[in-house]
């Protein structure tokens, strides 16, 4: 209980504390825009991070959510001219259906083979959103309304987080995580492993799909090139820059990654060396990721971390 | 059917240049198991390295395609050593991402070098159009460079593989790593050379292709790149007969989709076919299927 009330009122602060800053202007257009991306990747990689780092379903197509949810909100508040809230939900439902749809197939394969499959979902939704007119194709979908503000962001960030928190400590959670150890032993326990699959699979589209929505509200112009294949790895290098499996992990990986791209602008030319070069010393030197899957415990001490094997 | 035999012979010289990175891919996969990111890079960087060496030191076509596979296979085997190396115990996800750096690494060290504009290649072979059955088809002698150049490639890659000492050894550490230590085979050693015929064969592709198309860019890798990659899963990947399978169905698909009107959707038709082989046989067309043990 105590604990509940420290983070909530850690939260109000952090929310009000920025919502000043941004009112009386100390925090300038650039640098909010920058917080405002960071919300988004964290709602992205969290989802994410429920596929690849808790059920151990590698995706490298998660993008494409990101994409279908975009474009779904972009024609709800322009073309149709619904309230926000209503295209964030249809946004997220409609995503979360297309990850059904995918995810039946294709999750029956395993590693690699899955992760090409998902590119290849990836890269097919792309160009299907290409050669589409009635969303602007190749030039684009211009003129959405900028719905999303810095309230939007930070409620449906936390909600996010708060939501999977609780699903993966749940009964369904924990089944999840069984399937990543070993699925095989998971069957042979009575788990469903296909329904699990295809549901933290369904639940990481939704998200993905929410925060495509904020995405396209907030710039107001999008285009199916940026929902590619890059995209999808940007988001894959959050949750493994954290560590799989570690939903403070992700938070702090979004917000380290977007602090360390800030840096860069400063020598365009040389910022994606220099990123990959980053990218390769995590991997070489702390390949479980900065917090692992250790959770990370501010106010518990003694707490029982989460021993696992790792699995290959 | 002459338009038909017109877009085979199309179709078949760019599915030989997928065909030459595929192979690439499915070596590498087959002896460490990584999928191998950097390897369409490494064909931009072939297509570069034949660039420079036709346009400022004016050598004709076959000595720049000669120097061009060395200089790759020699930053194949650097890039094994410095790169893959380190992280050949680590998880999968965690070699895949550093694949994915390594591409990311070449492909904008190019651009910070050699600026991201597309560049004109020369002409280093003579344009010459033959023209059969009464004009009805016409084919580039470009066309026909390109297929005898892979045929050999191809054929030198089995001598290779089926009679030296080091394909020996290459299909001894594809099979199982451990026993071939145990048996004398220099397992290190063996993936260098595995890198280094990979890497020269798709420096090989960049110079045809750089002939074929006239222009290179330094992201030019990254679209083949992804495109071998799904040759070399179609027809199974770590079998090399597979990966040429997969190269010339892939390059006479495409060629075909576009010929008949789908020119927008090769790319999906190209992924499409991925998911469908990879949902009914997940070992790819010429994969033997192995049952996963508890």
């Amino acid at each position: 209980m105590k604990k509940n009330i420290i983070s909530f009122s850690i939260l109000t602060i952090i929310y009000f504390l920025i919502k000043i800053l941004l009112d009386i202007g100390i925090i300038d257009s650039y640098l909010q825009l920058n917080i405002f991306l960071i919300g988004i990747n964290i709602i992205l990689a969290v989802g994410l991070n429920l596929i690849t780092g808790f059920t151990g379903q590698f995706s490298l197509g998660h993008a494409a959510f990101m994409s279908i949810g975009a474009y779904t909100s972009a024609v709800f508040t322009a073309k149709l001219g619904q309230p926000f809230i209503v295209s964030i939900l249809v946004s997220g439902v409609i995503a979360a259906f297309a990850g059904i749809l995918i995810g039946i197939p294709t999750l029956r394969l395993k590693g690699d083979y899955l992760a090409i499959a998902t590119l290849g979902f990836g890269e097919i939704v792309r160009i299907i959103a290409l050669n589409i007119d009635y969303i602007g194709g190749a030039i684009g979908f211009n003129d959405i309304p900028q719905y999303t503000n810095w309230t939007w962001i930070f409620m449906i960030t936390v909600a996010t987080v708060f939501l999977i928190k609780h699903f993966i400590n749940s009964y369904h959670g924990r089944a999840c995580i069984a399937i990543r150890e070993d699925e095989i032993a998971a069957e042979a326990m009575g788990i469903n492993t296909t329904f699990y699959k295809v549901l933290a699979f369904a639940i990481g589209a939704f998200f993905a799909g929410v925060a495509g929505s904020l995405y396209a509200n907030y710039f107001y112009f999008i285009k199916p090139d940026s929902f590619g294949f890059m995209k999808s790895i940007d988001i894959l290098v959050i949750v493994v820059f954290g560590g799989m499996g570690s939903i403070e992990g992700s938070i702090l990986g979004a917000i380290l990654l977007s602090i360390i791209s800030l840096f860069l602008q400063g020598i365009p030319e040389l910022r994606m060396v220099v990123y990959s070069v980053v990218l390769f010393a995590i991997m070489v030197y702390k390949p479980a990721g900065l917090l692992g899957k250790g959770e990370f415990k501010l106010w518990k001490k003694g707490a029982k971390r989460n021993v696992s094997i790792e699995s290959k | 059917m002459e338009q038909l035999l017109q877009q085979l012979i199309n179709g078949i010289s760019l599915g030989s240049i997928y065909a030459l990175i595929a192979l690439g891919y499915t070596m590498v996969y087959g002896i460490i198991n990584l999928i191998n990111f950097a390897h369409g890079d490494i064909y931009m960087i072939g297509a570069y390295v034949g660039f420079a060496l036709t346009t400022f030191l004016g050598l004709g076509f076959f000595p720049s395609l000669l120097i061009s596979m060395l200089v790759c296979s020699i930053l194949g085997m650097i890039i094994e050593k410095v790169a893959y190396k380190p992280i050949r115990n680590s998880t999968r996800i965690a070699a895949l991402i550093t694949a994915i750096s390594v591409s990311l690494f070449l492909e904008y060290t190019m651009v910070y070098f050699v600026k991201p504009d597309t560049r004109t290649f020369p002409e280093v072979l003579q344009n010459k159009i033959l023209t059969l059955f009464n004009g009805k088809i016409i084919i580039d002698l470009k066309n026909i460079y390109i297929i005898l150049i892979t045929v050999l490639l191809m054929a030198g890659l089995q001598y290779v593989v089926h009679k030296t000492k080091v394909g020996k050894a290459m299909r001894a550490v594809s099979l199982d790593k451990d026993a071939a230590e145990l048996m004398g085979v220099d397992v290190n050693k063996t993936i260098s050379y595995t890198f280094a015929i990979g890497s020269s064969l798709a420096g090989a592709a960049g110079v045809l292709v750089g002939v074929y198309y006239n222009t290179i860019n330094p992201l030019m890798g990254v679209v083949p790149g992804l495109k071998a990659f799904v040759a070399a899963v179609l027809g199974g990947i770590g079998i090399i007969p597979g990966a040429v399978f997969g190269g010339f169905f892939l390059g006479m698909t495409e060629t075909l989709v576009s010929a008949y009107g789908g020119s927008v959707f090769k790319d999906a038709v190209a992924f499409s076919i991925l998911i469908i082989v990879l949902l009914i046989k997940p070992n790819g067309l010429l994969g033997k299927t192995i049952k996963e043990k508890v």
